[in-house]
């Protein structure tokens, strides 16, 4: 081995401690970087699979009824290559040994085949035979939350009448890879149910003989789908076409879009914030490294090695570094990813998750990695490279120190000797200082990122459920009812309220803008379904006018006092103009609100609801259930409070070792900025530090110089971390928005108070690790070696 | 003829191995002008042994390190084996450096996370023929101590150390810049001997810079400076050995 490779290994021996705290970040950031990176590869590789081997439709269109015969009509737009009729009922479900209310769509499938599109995925069992009337295939993530296997049975009310079903075969179908209920944030796999069924069995069933009332399609290579949705739905608007949607909307494809979406965010904006406080810790350690070592670069150069040498050399050091965070960071990213693939497997149902990572997401690492580290240090670098020899060889000037703006303003009575050393050497070098302050700031920022979301989501959920939807439980209606329902309702055992509500599907426009949506009809006075302004504060529905959810009306553009065009969807038909009453706040979904009379009024089709928001005493709620499940026209009872919470308890490991992980990251960035600063203050001020001591001051006093610069530091950051950390968080909440959920951007106290006593945890830690070498700091050695 | 001094030498036909013409050196800093060196002539020739006196900032060392490759004069040239070192690229300049100079300095300038014999090494590693590390610290003395750090050894051994380091690779030309400047007498006599028996030895071309007026009396030659300017060039017909030299 060659001499200086022998000095290169020794080095980064002596700097390990350094090293490894940079070794650490860098690791952070390329964990990241590796986890989503392959997170996003795999998931789009597997959906693109999944949707290509099993032909997911291109557009999906719901209407009310039409006959089968219309089916060639469709087949005749241009730009349909291939198409699918069929028949979906949204049933109540009746579970042996469950007692919660639960809910389900019957899918058909052609007789005794499996679907030409969106095809089932066989996991268990089989296809329902034909002729067989009773056998069905059910959704694998239901299947696993009720421990069901084939051959067992269960009951759904189709269309009022209760039917045996028999479970053949357990599936999933790339239409459901992800799967909640409108308006519901998380799945709930053991409360909803999706099945599929022969198609002669569901029609007479549900009264569809000859019929259907949903189609799915795909499209010939060159057709756009905007043309044939419109020309889909003036086809099926007198059967009650609902508007037909393009794979782009289809809800399932939506979720796993933001998802991915997300992934693509992490996997910039953490490797940025990680590599570059890395870069900025190399960059400071090597030009420490440099300026102590200029004799010896001038050795180097006066005994023949050229400049790139002498360059190649301290590069090394840095692409040592590099190595170390790169080897710990591969290994924790593709760890990481896999904990990632496990966690979507729960939520996202493929057939199965090809988790890999492709060779092109190491070198993506790879080169991300050393070119920060590179960029870090290449002005330090560079400064070896052009030292000219005769410089080199006399020591470093001595540092230009001159009295603090404190001082000069006549504040230095107030300061003992060791504090304005400090300030001094604040602010001697006063980039260098705001570096790693924003450094530490970053870890606090981290922190604050690891940490909201369990905080958010509580809000949100208590928003949503302790302020606006106050039932115990939701009754939705086959189709609009008359408003005596609600009387039968209230008759109910234990019921002790109840309000109807209707939902009109629309579409809502203003100006060159629209969204289809529902438009909701509440009872103005109700207290089991109210809506909030954005401090959360009541807001009564007005007798005239529409309100709008925030979400709308960003999305319009509208604000109150406008005038907005809704077009109804169903009934009638009716198109009208409605001024803008005020906007609500609201976390899921998109929708607007008028009082049920005012809906009632503008569909033209007198009074209807479409379902009811039920208040039950406790003792009586499985009973109520129960009765309901018989009730014909009852489509679904929900309990969303009750699903939302058991759903969020089984989230909790998730949330748990998400935050650890976060807290971990943010850790190493603050230990990393303060032990290596710590590090560099004790190489560069050693001798001053070993002269005090000889002079008679104690290792107290001593420490306090060292480390009471970076104390300073760490609490000038600790204030700017937290706003850093809105920022990160504000970031990450736009990016995720969208029609289907809103985080709120609320930041709890105790995320404050855990960001900031991480960093100073993990500061005092690093200061006491420096402080215990200042201990044993020997006087003679140190005092004996030259400047 | 009227060449001076530093020029002449007793038998005008031997080699030249170095030589410069016209060296100026200036440094500015900001609004003042440090005038290093005032135009110096000089050539040195093979194998002999000069001492360079002269008081502090007077120019010596900028001298010493534009001859070695280290730095580049503001003008002038010095031609060394057929090239003028201030016109080449940098490239050769490192060759030139690798090849053909060793340097020795005061503050001996060893690497503190190598050992003697890896300080050594580090330099005969990049050079074409060298003698073993072993065998260059055992002209030194210092076989014994070879494993051990910089910072085991006392000063008098890290600069025999330097000068292993320095003779190792053969140099034709060995510059020295105060290499007792921070010894004991005793020590530096014993630095001084090192450094005759390799310039007898190997006939390496040797150049020494001192304060000390004692030492001139080994030399070849004495080359008095003053204020950027060679005065007086001194001709010992007798070299002195270190061992009777006191100071
Ligand atoms: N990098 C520099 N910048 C400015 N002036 C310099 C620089 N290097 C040397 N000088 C000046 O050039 C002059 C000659 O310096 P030099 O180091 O050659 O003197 P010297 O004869 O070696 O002195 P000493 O015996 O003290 O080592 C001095 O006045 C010195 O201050
Ligand atoms: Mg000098």
């Amino acid at each position: 081995m060659s001499a200086l490779r022998r000095k290169l290994l020794r080095q980064f021996w002596s700097l390990r401690g350094q090293a490894l705290a940079i070794g650490v970040v860098i690791a952070g950031g390329l964990a990241m970087l590796i986890m989503s990176l392959s997170s996003l590869d795999s998931l789009t590789q597997t959906r693109d699979a999944y949707y290509r081997d099993y032909r997911f439709a291109d557009v999906f269109a719901t209407l009310k009824r039409a006959p089968e015969s219309l089916r060639e009509s469709i087949a005749a737009i241009p730009g349909v290559q291939q198409l699918e009729t069929r028949v979906v009922a949204a049933v109540n479900l009746d579970i042996p040994d469950f007692g919660d209310p639960a809910k389900g769509m019957i899918l058909s499938l052609p007789d005794g085949r499996n679907a030409l599109l969106n095809s089932l995925h066989l996991r268990k069992g089989r296809l329902p035979e034909p002729w067989r009337d009773r056998e069905i295939v059910i959704n694998d993530a239901f299947a696993e939350a009720h421990g069901f296997v084939p051959g067992d049975r269960l009951a759904a009310i189709i269309n009022g009448r209760w039917q045996e079903l028999e479970i053949v075969g357990i599936g999933l179908s790339p239409e459901f890879i992800y799967h909640v209920s409108p308006g519901d944030l998380f799945p709930d796999f053991a409360r909803f149910g999706i099945f599929w069924m022969n198609r002669s069995a569901l029609s007479a069933a549900y009264d569809m003989d000859g019929a259907f009332n949903d189609v799915v399609l795909t499209l010939t290579r060159d057709a756009r789908a905007g043309d044939v949705i419109d020309r889909l739905d003036l086809l099926l608007a007198p059967y009650g076409g609902q508007g037909a949607i393009a794979r782009d909307d289809q809800l399932s494809h939506r979720y796993l879009d933001v998802e991915l979406d997300q992934l693509r965010m992490m996997a910039t904006v953490f490797p940025v914030i990680f590599l570059g406080v890395a870069a900025f810790l190399l960059n400071v350690v090597l030009n420490r490294l440099i300026g102590n070592e200029r004799d010896q670069i001038a050795i180097l150069k006066a005994f023949g090695y050229g400049n790139l040498e002498v360059g190649w050399h301290y590069l090394q050091l840095v692409l040592m570094i590099s190595m170390l965070g790169l080897v710990i960071g591969t290994g924790l990213g593709v760890w990481f990813g896999q904990m990632l693939a496990e966690l979507y497997q729960r939520f996202f149902r493929f057939p199965f998750i090809d988790f890999q990572v492709r060779p092109y997401v190491y070198s993506t690492g790879v080169l991300v990695t050393l070119g920060a580290a590179t960029l870090g240090t290449l002005s330090a670098v560079a400064r070896a490279v052009r030292l000219p020899p005769a410089e080199a060889m006399r020591p470093e000037p001595p540092p230009v120190f001159r009295a603090t703006l404190a001082e000069r303003l006549g504040l230095q009575r107030w300061f003992s000797q060791p504090t304005r050393m400090i300030l001094r050497s604040i602010e001697r070098r006063p980039l260098k200082a705001m570096l790693s302050m924003i450094g530490i700031a970053f870890a606090c920022g981290i922190l604050m990122v690891g940490r909201f979301q369990e905080g958010a989501i509580d809000y949100l959920i208590s928003a949503q459920f302790n302020l606006a939807q106050r039932d115990d439980l939701m009754v939705t209606f086959t189709e609009p009812t008359s408003v005596r329902v609600l009387q039968e309702l209230a008759a109910l055992p234990g019921v002790w309220a109840v309000e109807g509500h209707r939902g009109a599907p629309a579409i809502v426009r203003f100006g060159n803008a629209h969204y289809r949506t529902a438009l909701q009809g509440l009872e103005p006075d109700g207290t089991l379904r109210r809506l909030l302004d954005d401090e959360l504060k009541l807001q009564p529905l007005p007798a005239e006018g529409v309100l709008l959810n925030d979400f709308l009306a960003d999305y319009l553009g509208a604000a109150r006092g406008d005038l907005v065009t809704v077009e109804f969807l169903d009934g009638r038909r009716e198109v009208r103009e409605v001024p803008v009453a005020g906007v609500v706040r609201e976390f899921t979904g998109v929708a607007a609100y008028m009082t049920l009379e005012s809906l009632n009024r503008l569909t033209g089709d007198g009074t209807a609801v479409t379902g009811a928001h039920l208040a039950v005493d406790a003792r009586h709620r499985d009973e109520v259930v129960a009765i309901l499940k018989d009730v014909p026209r009852v489509a679904g009872v929900s309990d969303r409070y009750t699903a939302i919470s058991n759903f969020y308890e089984s989230m909790a490991d998730i949330v748990l070792t998400f935050a650890f992980i976060g807290t971990l990251l943010g850790a190493s960035i603050a230990v990393g900025v303060v032990y290596n600063s710590a590090r560099i203050a004790l190489t560069e001020r050693s001798r001053e530090l070993a002269s005090l001591r000889v002079l008679g001051f104690t290792r107290g006093e001593i420490s306090y110089i060292l480390l009471g610069e970076l104390a300073l530091l760490t609490l000038l950051a600790i204030p700017l971390g937290f706003l850093i950390g809105l920022g990160l968080i504000a970031y990450i909440i736009q990016g995720v928005e969208s029609d289907l959920y809103r985080i709120p951007l609320v930041v709890g106290t105790s995320v404050y108070a855990l960001a900031a006593g991480v960093v100073l945890v993990a500061s005092a830690l690093s200061g006491i690790i420096v402080a215990r070498r200042l201990y044993n700091l020997d006087l003679v050695a140190v005092l004996k070696t030259r400047e | 003829m009227n060449e001076p001094a530093s020029i002449r030498r007793r038998d005008t036909d031997e080699e030249v191995v170095f030589r410069a013409r016209g060296l100026t050196k200036v440094y500015r800093m900001g609004e003042v002008e440090v005038h290093a060196l005032r135009g110096v002539d000089l050539d040195l020739y093979r194998g002999e042994f000069v001492v360079l006196l002269g008081p502090s900032g007077s120019g010596k060392s900028t001298l010493l390190n534009i001859l070695g490759g280290l730095d580049a004069p503001t003008a002038g040239e010095v031609i060394c084996a057929g090239r003028d070192l201030v016109r080449i690229s940098e490239r050769e300049l490192t060759q030139f450096r690798r090849h053909y100079v060793g340097f020795v300095f005061q503050f001996y300038n060893l690497i503190p996370s190598l050992t003697a014999r890896e300080n050594v090494a580090v330099v005969t590693e990049i050079s074409t023929s060298p003698m073993a590390p072993e065998e260059a610290l055992e002209m030194v003395g210092l076989k014994e101590r070879m494993d051990h750090f910089p910072a085991q050894l006392s000063g008098g051994e890290q600069q025999r150390v330097a000068i292993a380091r320095a003779v190792a690779k053969r140099p034709q030309v060995l510059l020295c810049d105060e290499p007792t400047g921070a010894l004991d007498s005793k020590t530096g006599i014993i630095v001084l001997e090192v450094l005759e028996r390799v310039n007898r030895e190997l006939g390496t071309t040797t150049a020494v810079i001192t304060h000390n007026a004692g030492i001139a009396a080994m030399a070849d030659r004495v080359i008095h400076f003053s204020d950027g300017r060679i005065g007086q060039v001194e001709t010992n017909e007798q070299r002195v050995s270190p061992q009777e030299l006191h100071w």
